[in-house]
């Protein structure tokens, strides 16, 4: 009996030590798979208020993340979330869901299409200097928008108008006229785009 | 014999330490079935079976994978606690099957009840015959320590702790229960499934007396020394909203019930009797853990590699989620779907002969407060190599500064986020 378990012994501390001693450095994929819970896999998010992650602009995502964490950008989990992360981790799950297929939100019913049209117009007048390509597209650190859950967008925009989500000197001019109908009416336009 | 083992897991701890700096095995045998494919067996549709099943066929889709669950359904225990406090009407929402699954990843699914594991044979046997595995993943989640409970008869007092008919048997119970009445409910000493989930069940069940039974109260017994999650929260908001419904009482550990008189025994002296009684018993890894000796000497839960998830036990046997003793990373869905994704690229990197990666893994735990308000709780999680133990990455662990609206509409997405993975 004995001889037999300490057969096993040396098996099994083989075994042991194969994983402690000479596991790789967590990858792209492994830290960006923990985010699926809430975002979806691959960042194709299934939940209203959780915004996609695939395809989304790599600057964008490690700029949103360093606001999570310094504060600056308003949020709930995030803000204790992004800080488990080092900046090199955060660069890798960038260039992960950016090479994520976009995946448009299944989401026909809660847009409403006269606020399309005239969300349209908003768009052309105000965004459409940044936001390239009605919002498929992006210029430097501006996320992609395009397709992105209605919900989700409906609460930044809130965010932006209440003052709790800091924009840019450039944004800030540029949006300075839209009343919160406008505002309203963009976000439906992005969330109908494929 | 049992000693014997003890000693011998005694000295393979100071073995594996003392020769850890050599590693000469960093990469693991690829290939050990015969026939080329390589097979891996999962036992358990849950949080943690399928995301396992399925990132494997994601990753490396040569590998023949059969996900084993006796139900061909699977009901979500979070969330659970707001169809108890009537903010969902039903489990429906929270119920997932497995033919997409099966269907979009070539996964087998089998409907049959597991009976034993040979580690030594790599062979699982059911109800529906024996499957050979290389590599077996156990995500059984938790099994009852009912004989810690005395006369306990879970269809007379629910326990309601794996959602499905004792979810909607207890939810029965307080509909018929009469204005003005007293609802019992006693929460197990931690380590128990779900941290919150008790004080969120108590949120919600407060909710519902207030709303449809003026005058009733809950009397929380907790056999632990205080609220062990979200402490400052709870207290919050059961005093913004269940003032005089919530009578909680800490150190309180339920030791025998009495069926017939509808009462609970506090350390088999202390008598409270309740109308309806919620009894959410000590837990320990589930059954078929316990069958196949993946369970380490406290007799309850499943030692595990913190990078791999191997049971430190059985070679080739990946325990994940509630049963794993999971260093930092609390018993939830959450953690349960973090660990099947690093358990899931750890296989697939040993059954390819490559090296495999640290871990890193997440939480996020909502609670609900009242019918808008939730709070949760978050960490991300690495493997500290000295210790080799997996613990919380420091800033990331932390609660809600405040009941918050946003909060419960974010958590109302992250249910059909998380259940979405489980079966699509």
């Amino acid at each position: 009996m004995r001889r037999k378990w300490s057969g096993m012994a040396l098996a099994l501390g083989a075994l042991v030590m194969s994983a402690v001693a000479h596991a790789a450095p967590p990858s792209a994929e492994m830290l960006s798979n923990a985010c699926g819970g809430c975002h979806g896999t691959n960042g194709a998010s299934a939940g209203p208020s959780m915004p996609s992650l695939a395809g989304q602009n790599k600057d964008f995502f490690i700029d949103a993340m360093k606001k999570f964490k310094s504060g600056e950008r308003p949020g709930t989990v995030m803000s204790r979330l992004a800080k488990g992360y080092s900046d090199e981790q955060v660069v890798a799950m960038a260039e992960f869901f950016a090479q994520q297929k976009p995946a448009p939100a299944a989401q026909k019913a809660a847009v409403d299409r006269a606020k399309v049209a005239k969300g349209k117009s908003v768009y052309n007048s105000a965004c459409k200097r940044c936001h390239l390509e009605n919002g498929k597209d992006f210029e430097e650190d501006t996320p992609v928008v395009a397709g992105q859950w209605l919900k989700y967008l409906q609460i930044q925009m809130a965010e932006f108008q209440s003052g709790a989500r800091k924009m840019s000197e450039k944004k800030t001019e540029k949006v300075k006229s839209l009343t919160a109908d406008d505002w309203d009416a963009v976000a439906h336009f992005y969330a109908s785009q494929k | 014999m049992t000693m014997e083992r003890r000693n011998f897991l005694k000295l393979l701890g100071a073995g594996a330490a003392a020769t850890a700096s050599v590693g000469l095995a960093g990469y693991a045998n690829a290939a050990t079935s015969a026939g080329g494919k390589h097979k891996v067996v999962v036992i358990g549709g849950g949080y943690g079976g399928t995301i396992a099943a399925r990132y494997i066929r994601m990753m490396d889709a040569s590998i023949e994978v059969t996900l084993i669950e006796r139900n061909d359904h699977y009901v979500s225990c979070p969330f659970s606690n707001l169809y108890l406090g009537g903010i969902l009407p039903d489990l429906k929402s929270l119920t997932i099957k497995y033919d997409k699954l099966a269907k979009n990843h070539g996964i087998k699914v089998v409907q049959a009840e597991v009976t034993g594991i040979d580690a030594e044979n790599h062979s699982v046997t059911t109800s529906k015959g024996v499957f050979q595995y290389d590599r077996l993943v156990v995500s059984p989640g938790v099994e009852f320590r009912t004989d810690e409970i005395k006369g306990y008869d879970q269809e007379v007092m629910p326990h309601a702790w794996k959602a499905g008919p004792q979810t909607v048997l207890l939810r029965k119970q307080l509909e018929a229960m009469k204005p003005g009445g007293t609802v019992v409910l006693s929460i197990p000493l931690a380590p128990f499934r779900c941290p919150p989930g008790p004080y969120e069940r108590t949120s919600m069940i407060a909710m519902y007396l207030k709303q449809h039974k003026p005058g009733s109260k809950i009397i929380v017994l907790d056999a632990n020394p205080d609220i062990v999650s979200k402490k400052g929260l709870f207290l919050k908001g059961w005093k913004k909203h269940y003032e005089g419904i919530i009578d909680y009482r800490p150190a309180k550990k339920v030791t025998e019930v009495d069926n017939k008189n509808m009462s609970v025994l506090i350390e088999g002296i202390d008598e409270i009797k309740g109308d309806v009684i919620n009894i959410i018993p000590p837990q320990k890894a589930g059954h078929i853990a316990h069958v196949a000796g993946l369970v380490g000497p406290d007799g309850k839960w499943c030692p595990v590699n913190p990078t791999t998830f191997e049971s430190t036990l059985h070679k080739d046997i990946h325990v994940i989620g509630d049963s794993s003793i999971a260093g930092a990373m609390p018993k939830s869905g959450y953690s349960a779907n973090s660990e099947a994704k690093v358990c899931a690229a750890n296989i697939v990197a040993l059954m390819n002969g490559r090296e495999t990666t640290e871990m890193s893994g997440v939480n996020t735990c909502y609670s609900f407060l009242s019918e808008k308000e939730a709070v949760s709780v978050t960490g991300v999680y690495q493997v500290n190599k000295e210790k080799n133990v997996i613990e919380a990455v420091p800033g990331s662990v932390g609660v809600s500064p405040d009941l918050s609206e946003l909060e419960a509409v974010y958590a109302q997405s992250w249910v059909k986020n998380i259940l979405n993975e489980m079966s699509s």
